[in-house]
């Protein structure tokens, strides 16, 4: 079947019901997606489709089809996306486990919600857990990359 | 006890275990070689190295598991050695003595300890390779080493300079110093200053390779299944249908249980759930959590060993004006990193290789030249980033390397063995349950005038080789820190302090912050009720008892200011207190809540301040800090495992909950300045937080919460 990741197209053999995260990581070699809990619960795998937040780990991959699925290695091409900026700005990292899919959970809440309530965003991220506590530079962190990217506009 | 004192019994008593270990695997001939050296200067080599392009490469002996020592070890480095910070790098050192833990003699990272046990020996290094740099410089301008000074990556003569670059090969040949002079504290323009992590660009970009993300050549992947009950062992399995998964390649049985070898990890999943496996379960079948908690009642109520006794308490107890008892409880907690565990291995003729992120490199070397019959120095380990530590990476029996290094023998092909998170979950290495009973008296001016303390909970280090070190006449040092060498025990004329430790098959761990989640609940709750017993605000009652612990009354004070102890909280809010000693660090913690309809208990925030001694990187610790509360939180508010007939009743993050971003409160963290000697920060945080809550919920409702996590029956 035929994947369309960060804006190339590859063609992939696997089962179908292989769900989008180990395509990703084992078919692809792409790691930067991230695997915590297999089943929706804590957002390590985060990925967009078509723009939306999504969790890889639990979609099969024969349902994806013709959508795009970006993941945080084409969320921008050196880590300038606004999100990542102001995840480095903050300082929120600390392992780093759960980052790609806060950031990309992050970036799909700013495109759809430039300028979001503190309750929308602690509800978009609500889904991705840190279990090293980061989560009050990742809430400063999110507000700082909707305030540069309206400043950007 | 003071906490300095007992860092340096344990330092000692690790030191001599250090020698241990190695006997164990040593010839008793070779003994005497291997006993750690009196310390001479570090081999600079090992720690850093300058490249003619002008980077600094620093060599951690330690693993990166989020608290930040890629960056911090690194500024020491760079304190030293005037070095140009954007050109730094970082890497994690390969196993080797030279990067055992100055303190405990083995390579490992845990126990808050990194930074100031490194305090000295990176700043060495540093400062080592300045001075080859600087002499190298001097002799190809044939002068006075004395007379050339560096600055940002340079030495510099007059106007003239050399790169560090320029000078890479050349200093390299030159001898390392015998001596070196260390910056005055008034010089130090790195320590001190709040400095980004260094790791950030690679993991803000997916970048970073964790464990997990190791891909080789002919790597297969395996998962094994375990047995449901702690303690069980395979009585026959039945591997037909896994076999028939697409992918599936071996079915082998190893010590832990039955592991399918496939070529990727949906296959290895899919075959491990078509395996049939007929358990003996053993005597663990029966372990039931509520049981285990009533049980341990019964026992609170007999003595234990004696941990601490001074005085009569039972008689002091009996004259007291006023008594209070209390129970808490504590239940097993899984550490649930991000990443889940995992290991890849590659056995080659006389050789091991591990890739894996681990806190305790030279203890899995041990344990894998082992298993794979070939001496420790064999095994080369590859420390990948930890994606999350908190104790779990810092198995005694190195158990999920161990594991790994079984699967690929027994498959005779190199493996990654992955664990899911319901592996995770349910795989033991708990916090252990726990229960304190206290009975307190006040004597007739409301100061607690008798104590008698009865802890009842698993030794993590009995039946490990550290139990030669820290369990003392039965006890284990982790059962009782926080107690024992409590502050506040100094004024209690009358005390008894006693421990029992029954045995279980459930395997238990240490857990960020270790005995103090249990210890510091249990005393700052107790704390708190004599406060309200005696009429007192619990601010002042403290600060009376603490009145000779300046650093302690200080933190509170910080605290309690900022968080506007004293003035009227928000509506339907109020304020709880708490301050505990941990790892040679002291955090006041005031934590504001509210409680709702749904009687749901929320924070709202948490005012911090700490007193670390010197503060490296003041934005690590403030992360460090507010992590530490978070983890904490989830077992005040949501974490628990509970056993039904010997099977963890829960298995993922739906029924395993931990803190998410909406329940996370503000928390403002004050560092003290402070020139005592430098404690540890990744974990001390965690210690207190429980019982502000619980105090700051009592202060609210009147009602006394003592289990965790907090609920209202």
């Amino acid at each position: 079947m035929k994947l369309n990741v960060n804006g190339t197209v590859h063609e992939v053999d696997a089962p179908e019901d292989m769900p989008l995260l180990w395509v990703l990581r084992d078919v692809l070699g792409m790691t930067g997606t991230k695997f915590g809990c297999g089943m929706a619960q804590c957002g390590a795998c985060t990925v967009h489709l078509d723009g939306q937040a999504t969790r890889s780990c639990v979609l099969p991959v024969s349902s994806v089809g013709s959508r795009m699925v970006t993941t945080i290695e084409g969320l921008s091409p050196d880590g300038t996306h606004p999100v990542q900026k102001a995840w480095a700005e903050v300082d929120v990292v600390q392992c780093g486990y759960c980052q790609p899919g806060q950031i990309m959970s992050a970036a799909a809440l700013l495109a759809h919600h430039p300028n979001p309530t503190d309750a929308e965003i602690d509800l978009a991220l609500a889904g991705n857990i840190c279990r090293c506590g980061a989560y009050q530079r990742i809430r400063e962190a999110v507000r700082a990359a909707a305030t540069q990217r309206r400043a950007d506009r | 006890m003071t906490a300095l004192s007992r860092r340096e019994m344990l330092r000692a008593s690790l030191l001599s275990g250090a020698g241990l270990f190695v006997a164990f695997h040593i010839p008793r001939k070779a003994r005497a070689a291997a006993q750690p050296p009196a310390k001479p200067l570090p081999d600079p080599n090992a720690f850093v190295r300058v490249a003619p392009d002008g980077s600094v490469t620093v060599l951690l002996a330690h693993s990166e598991m989020g608290q930040g020592i890629w960056t911090g070890l690194a500024m020491l480095i760079a304190e030293e050695l005037d070095c140009n910070w954007s050109k730094i790098r970082v890497e994690h050192a390969p196993a080797s003595p030279v990067y055992a833990h100055p303190a405990f003699g083995i390579q490992m990272t845990g126990g808050s300890t990194t930074t100031w046990s490194e305090f000295d020996r990176y700043r060495q290094a540093g400062a080592m390779a300045r001075a080859m740099l600087v002499r190298a410089a001097a002799a190809q301008w044939k002068t006075d080493p004395k007379k050339l000074r560096t600055e940002n990556g340079f030495v510099l003569r007059g106007s003239d300079k050399l790169s560090y670059g320029e000078l890479a090969v050349a200093a390299q040949a030159q001898t390392p110093p015998k001596s070196v002079k260390l910056k005055d504290r008034k010089e130090w323009k790195i320590i001190g200053k709040p400095t980004r992590r260094l790791d950030s660009p690679e993991k803000i970009t997916g970048k970073a390779q964790f464990g997990m993300d190791v891909r080789l050549p002919g790597v297969r992947t395996a998962l094994v299944a375990r047995s449901p009950v702690f303690g069980g062992k395979v009585k026959s399995f039945d591997a037909s249908k896994a076999k028939g998964v697409k992918g599936v390649e071996q079915v082998v049985q190893v010590p832990s249980g039955v592991a399918v070898v496939a070529s990727n990890f949906w296959s290895a999943k899919l075959g491990r759930d078509a395996l049939t496996v007929d358990w003996d379960p053993g005597p663990g079948a029966t372990l039931d959590s509520a049981a285990l908690v009533k049980s341990y009642r019964e026992t609170a109520r007999t003595k234990g060993t004696v941990a601490a006794e001074k005085g009569d308490a039972e008689t002091a107890l009996s004259k007291a004006s006023k008594r209070v008892v209390a129970e808490y409880d504590v239940p097993y907690l899984a550490h649930a990193t991000m990443e889940p565990l995992n290991a890849t291995v590659k056995l080659e003729g006389d050789r091991c290789e591990i890739w894996t992120g681990t806190q305790f490199q030279t203890m899995d070397q041990l344990t894998a030249g082992r298993i794979a019959g070939i001496p420790p120095q064999n095994v080369s380990i590859h420390t990948q980033f930890l994606g999350g530590g908190f104790g779990r990476r810092a198995t005694p029996s190195s158990d999920f390397v161990a594991e790994a290094v079984q699967v690929a023998k027994a498959a005779g092909v190199p493996v990654k063995v992955m664990w899911t998170r319901e592996d995770d979950i349910q795989g033991g290495f708990y916090r252990p349950l726990f229960l304190h009973r206290i009975e307190a008296g006040l004597d007739d001016k409301g100061l607690p005038s008798a104590w008698k303390h009865t802890i009842v909970g698993q030794s993590i280090l009995t039946g490990t080789p550290f139990e030669k070190m820290m369990v003392k006449n039965g006890i284990d040092e982790t059962s009782i820190e926080g107690i024992v060498d409590s502050p506040y025990f100094e004024t209690v004329p009358a005390r008894l302090v006693t421990v029992h430790s029954p045995r279980s098959p459930v395997t238990v761990l240490w857990w960020r912050s270790v005995g103090n989640t249990h210890t510091a609940f249990a005393m700052e709750s107790m704390i708190d009720e004599l406060a309200w017993a005696a009429g007192r605000d619990p601010l002042e009652f403290r600060t009376a008892m603490l009145a000779d612990h300046p650093r302690h009354r200080r933190a509170l004070q910080t605290a309690a200011e900022k968080a506007g102890w004293g003035k009227p909280p928000p509506a339907g809010r109020a304020r709880g207190l708490a301050v505990h000693e941990s790892f040679g660090s002291i955090i006041a913690e005031v934590a504001e809540v509210s409680v709702d309809d749904q009687k749901e208990i929320h924070v709202h925030k948490v005012s911090c301040a700490v007193d670390c001694g010197t503060a490296l990187n003041p934005l690590g610790i403030e992360a460090q800090v507010q992590g530490a509360v978070a983890f904490g939180l989830s077992a005040v508010l949501h974490s628990e495992l509970t056993l039904k007939e010997g099977r963890v009743e829960q298995s993922n993050f739906h029924d395993y909950q931990v803190l998410r971003l909406p329940d996370m409160p503000t928390v403002t963290v004050q560092i003290i300045e402070s020139d005592a000697k430098m404690g540890g920060i990744g974990e001390p945080a965690t210690a207190p937080i429980s019982a502000a809550v619980a105090n700051a919920v009592y202060a609210l409702t009147k009602k006394r919460l003592r289990s965790l996590p907090l609920r209202f029956a």
